[in-house]
């Protein structure tokens, strides 16, 4: 019993992954392609072309596309334009690259000028009054005071 | 922050402002996009921009440049443009009768699904070459802004007319023959 037990779980634990995949869902895919004549996602648009490529979609997912095959599918026949966000590669990577590499310029700048003006602020250490100026005070002081 | 720190950062943001500069004086100088129908229609005949693309009705590619010398008519359509469709057999037709005389009717099927031009090919028997364009981005040079455009160029790759939308009405038909005949020298 305890090793059907193994067994069904293992199985479980194997199968998971897929289970949790399951079909693409045309909402989130409409939401990631663009039109390519009015520009905005799928989902924001009635164009005709809009239309017929939604159409392709649920087409695609009967047929057991994955999510990447109907892009794929897609670019193949519109260009990488008709992906809402660019690629994880290649060319498109450096649109993902380059906000993440100002940010990190960004943070050195502002950590090289805090540092400068903290330096800027310490108190410069004391320095030994002239003992003439010194003698001079004490002698104001005291007049003051008396 | 140092003399030399402070010089080195202001050379850094002087260079990013001038790169952004050349950039942008890039970007102004090779923009292909015109205004071709507005052009012919002031009689300056501009050069049509050249295109190689992937040919639907055979395989392999076709060039513009490689028609230089014939009259050439370039219609852009797709196959879910409702006045396409009407305008169609007409084009087929004008390119049946003028082949012999040295005109070509030249398809340019844009922001569409391959099997679906192919189909639209078929239905309308369409037998005059047709290049696909999927992204469109030929159309920006043509300064088209919607389906369908059609333009007539001379033998020498000019622009000499061109219509914004379908060639139906019986006067566009007899703009478009008349357009024709001029390319071809009659």
């Amino acid at each position: 019993m305890r090793a059907l037990a193994l067994v069904v779980a293992c199985a479980a634990l194997l199968a998971g992954p897929a289970w949790s995949a399951g079909p693409p869902n045309a909402a989130d895919l409409e939401a990631e392609l663009v039109c390519p004549v009015c520009e905005t996602t799928l989902d924001q648009s009635n164009a005709p072309v809009a239309q017929r490529m939604k159409l392709f979609i649920r087409e695609r997912i009967a047929a057991g596309d994955t999510e990447q095959q109907i892009k794929d599918a897609l670019v193949a026949q519109f260009g990488p334009g008709v992906l809402a966000t660019p690629r994880k590669s290649g060319f498109g990577l450096l649109a993902w690259a380059l906000p993440l590499a100002a940010l990190a310029a960004g943070a050195a700048i502002v950590a090289v000028l805090v540092r400068s003006w903290s330096r800027r602020r310490t108190p410069s250490p004391e320095t030994p009054l002239d003992p003439e100026l010194e003698r001079r005070v004490d002698e104001e002081l005291a007049r003051y005071e008396g | 922050m140092s003399r030399r720190a402070r010089l080195v950062a202001q050379g850094v943001a002087i260079g990013l402002v001038t790169l952004l500069f050349v950039l942008l004086v890039w970007a102004l100088a090779t923009d292909e996009g015109g205004d071709l129908a507005g052009a012919a229609a002031r009689g300056e005949r501009p050069d049509a921009p050249d295109f190689t693309l992937e040919r639907l009705d055979e395989p392999g590619e076709l060039s513009l440049s490689s028609l230089r010398g014939k009259a050439v008519v370039v219609n852009v359509w797709a196959s879910w443009c409702g006045p396409c469709k009407e305008e169609a057999p007409f084009l087929e037709q004008v390119w049946r009768e003028n082949r012999p005389r040295g005109l070509v009717v030249v398809g340019l099927d844009a922001k569409d699904f391959r099997r679906d031009a192919r189909s639209f090919m078929r239905r309308y028997e369409l037998t005059f070459p047709v290049v696909y364009d999927g992204p469109g981005d030929t159309l920006s040079g043509w300064g088209v802004t919607g389906f369908p455009e059609t333009f007539v160029l001379d033998r020498q790759g000019r622009v000499i007319e061109s219509f914004a939308g379908a060639v139906n009405s019986e006067e566009d038909r007899a703009r478009l023959r008349a357009a024709v005949d001029s390319a071809l020298g009659l």
